[in-house]
């Protein structure tokens, strides 16, 4: 017989469908239609702001990763997911920095992809908010002049920015919180706010990570979670003070909480692996949430809610890991010796 | 729940059965040498009884049981013994072995065997005759029948589970063995409850082989206390311990027998053996097997001389075709990768799997994103995740804390992991590990 050269594996010889690859660029793909409407809504500054973004987060995973890192999509997402959460019109230079902070010190120094505590992306942004509180609240409205946009994005490295020429506004939730007046949840739905990026169209969000929950790309047990323990919080203290707390639709569309739930809290690094824990890690980023936003020093809270849960991840998935076959006899009484 | 009884957790990897699962089983030509290690079965190697340049006829014993946990080994074709030494074994390694050249034009005729009717003896015999046949069990792990046979001094049994599962992909041996030797099956356990005393028989059957259910509930006799019970088609149902989940909701204890849960279970294949040996007289030195995959020109299902070696069954299937890549005996789950056509296929081989380029899992490995898959795929809930990271930093002990024990390697975790890191193979090193620090201690 005619021998062809064989290849001798260890078992299993068949593999699943599913690579970690297509599971990351999946992601990206999801994230494109997202990345669109901020296009649509804030115009070519939104495409500058998230390249840069995204350029931070590659050039460092490129130099100081793996070999080949980069092609694994992991870095484009966390590049995404920044630009996602940064205000249009923001300098590209403090964008840039995010990104590069994000995956050095978010993912690089606990030693790349997998091993990091904290979601890296709003690592880099938790860093951007504190190094540059203005210009990281400085809220455009959608829909205007792309030229003077534009014109604050190439503020030259670590210049302060010139924002005379912008009509801002203050987010759903800041207008909720300092001055005590509340958006339309159409309004909040169809993304006719203002807000950075990809905080604008819950809607747009909600459908695009449908699709990656329906091919399990995500755990869809996490957003359905956190949106469930944000509602029964927010209907249950409405009923309290309807003036002093705003209904669940308020709090589950406006500001990052869809984004946040959806993209951010669902990214399989920084959240547990037993099922029973993402329902617990949930509920906890949806409690942290309701408290921040309603009782805390800031306007929005879902960043910091989801950076405090990544760091219970480990101790969540030990105390939820599932009792091991046998381990407790349930042999039925009239069967034992 | 109406799509049948099952276990928790498990996977669906594509069934490629429809390959051979209509063809009726036809038997091998003779080959031209067997070879037939001494080391078959599960426990002591057998000790060899004959010598280069005696001449055998089909059926005689080879080399005796060494102890209680052996099995004898018969010669499977006529012809004389050219050598005792080593030669390939399937599990890769070489090991002590009998040569027979095959007479060519030998009528095959086995000297006459006076077979006791099974009925006029007493259990003890029963089990003394099936272990003097060398029946051991078919399913894959082959431990030896009459081990299983004879009633345990410590635990009662009540009820006998036969496993017609076959959750490997690819293979249809117990299927095409219970749709065309129903009546084998109902025999040998009517044999097998009568050694164990035990009243009531339960037979798990995978819901995708509704002619065997059907073959197997035509012939059912109706003066046992046996059901069938259609199972979910999920991997890995015909492990021992996820088929007594599955049927009677009991969990094997980590550390126990399921005797110890009043459960003996018995692979369909291997009963309708212990129904054969006492049928024909001749002890177990064929075998029943699938030769299939894309990589086989004309698959099929085989009875072949136990001892044959892979390239002369392959060769009875047409030969291997152009894309033929790597060749499994077994299952492609569990199933070993042979280096070495020149081994031969043993009692315990289910079938011998030819897979095509585009089917060998060949990606590259990325880093754990701790997605979960494994922990969701494991059927005894281990976390393999962590058992994958305390591997690689071989600290074993800390992995025997994590219960690596119960892990069974059926491979779910390797199947579904999405970074494609071989779970299962490190968790086999780390077991191999375990037991030779237990071994030196």
């Amino acid at each position: 017989m005619n021998l062809p050269r064989l290849i001798v594996s260890a078992s299993p010889h068949l593999g699943g469908p599913v690579s970690t690859p297509t599971i990351m660029w999946n992601v990206v793909g999801s994230l494109l239609p997202i990345v669109a409407a901020s296009v649509w809504f804030f115009g070519p500054s939104a495409l500058a702001v998230l390249a840069a973004a995204t350029a931070g987060a590659l050039v460092p995973e490129r130099l100081f990763g793996r070999r080949g890192a980069p092609g694994d999509g992991s870095a484009v997402i966390t590049g995404l997911l920044l630009g996602l959460t940064l205000p249009p019109g923001l300098p590209l230079w403090m964008a840039f920095l995010g990104g590069a902070f994000g995956i050095v010190f978010g993912k690089l120094v606990f030693g790349g992809l997998g091993q990091n505590v904290f979601n890296p992306a709003l690592l880099g942004r938790a860093f951007l908010q504190a190094a540059f509180p203005v210009a990281l609240t400085t809220w455009p409205v959608p829909g205007q002049d792309a030229a003077a946009l534009l014109s604050t994005n190439l503020t030259a490295p670590l210049m302060s920015v010139d924002l005379a020429d912008t009509i801002t506004s203050a987010t759903p939730l800041g207008l909720m919180k300092f001055e005590g007046t509340l958006t339309d949840v159409p309004a909040l739905l169809f993304g006719t706010t203002g807000g950075c990026l990809g905080e604008t169209s819950a809607l747009l969000i909600l459908i695009c990570g449908g699709y990656l929950a329906l091919r399990r790309f995500l755990d869809w047990r996490i957003p359905v979670s956190i949106f469930a323990t944000v509602a029964v919080l927010a209907t249950a203290l409405h009923l309290v003070d309807g003036e002093r707390y705003p209904g669940a639709l308020f709090m589950l569309f406006s500001g990052g909480l869809v984004l946040g739930a959806m993209y951010m809290a669902t990214d399989m690094v920084t959240s547990p692996s037993t099922r029973r824990g993402a329902w617990i890690f949930g509920a906890g980023i949806g409690v942290l949430v309701v408290v921040i936003r309603l009782w805390g020093g800031l306007a929005e809270g879902v960043m910091y809610a989801i950076l405090l849960m990544n760091a219970l991840v480990p101790f969540i998935d030990r105390i939820t890991r599932p009792r091991v076959f046998g381990t407790v006899p349930t042999v039925p009484a009239e069967a034992r010796p | 729940m109406f799509a049948g009884l099952t276990f928790r957790h498990g996977v669906h990897p594509p069934e490629h059965k429809e390959l051979t699962a209509g063809i009726p089983i036809r038997r091998m030509p003779f080959p031209e040498e067997i070879v037939l290690p001494l080391s078959q079965h599960a426990g002591k190697p057998a000790r060899p009884l004959v010598a280069p340049g005696d001449r055998v006829e089909r059926g005689d014993l080879l080399a005796a049981f060494d102890g209680w946990i052996s099995s004898p080994v018969h010669a499977s074709a006529a012809g004389t013994v050219t050598a005792v030494d080593l030669a390939p074994h399937p599990d890769g390694s070489f090991s002590p072995a009998i040569h027979i050249a095959v007479e060519r034009w030998s009528a095959q005729t086995p000297r006459e065997r006076l077979v006791p009717e099974w009925e006029d003896l007493s259990p003890e015999e029963i089990v003394e005759a099936v272990r003097h046949a060398g029946v051991v069990g078919l399913g894959g792990a082959a431990f030896p029948t009459h081990v299983k046979l004879a009633r345990p001094p410590d635990a009662e049994i009540d009820v006998v589970i036969l496993n017609g599962c076959e959750c490997e992909p690819y293979l249809t041996t117990d299927h095409r063995t219970m749709v065309e030797y129903p009546d084998r099956v109902w025999s040998g356990l009517r044999i097998m409850m009568r050694c164990l005393g035990v009243a009531r028989a339960l037979v798990g059957i995978e819901r995708n082989k509704p002619d065997a259910i059907a073959a197997l509930e035509e012939r059912r006799p109706r003066d046992l206390d046996v059901s069938i019970l259609p199972l979910t088609v999920k991997y890995p149902q015909g492990a021992e311990k996820m088929l007594i989940k599955a049927v009677l909701g009991r969990e094997v204890p980590v550390g126990k027998l399921p005797l110890h849960c009043g459960v003996v279970v018995q692979n369909v294949a291997s009963v309708a053996t212990i129904a054969e040996v006492f049928e024909t007289g001749l002890p177990l030195i064929e075998r029943i097997m699938t030769v299939t995959g894309k990589g086989v020109r004309s698959p099929g299902n085989l009875i072949v001389p136990v001892g044959t070696r892979i390239r002369d069954v392959l060769d009875a299937c047409g030969g291997l075709t152009e894309g033929a890549r790597e060749i499994v005996l077994g299952g492609p789950m569990m199933g070993a990768a042979q280096p070495n056509l020149d081994a031969p296929v043993l009692k315990g081989t289910t079938g011998i799997v030819a897979l095509t380029a585009d089917e060998v899992r060949r990606r590259a490995s990325h880093p754990c994103i701790r997605c979960g898959s494994c922990l969701d795929a494991c059927p005894v809930f281990l976390d393999p995740q962590l058992l994958g990271r305390l591997a690689k930093a071989q600290r074993w002990d800390e992995m025997d804390g994590q219960h690596l024990g119960v892990c069974m390697l059926c491979g779910c975790c390797s199947y579904v992991c999405p970074s494609n890191i071989p779970l299962s193979q490190m968790f086999g090193m780390a077991k191999k590990a375990l037991r030779s620090q237990r071994s030196t201690a």
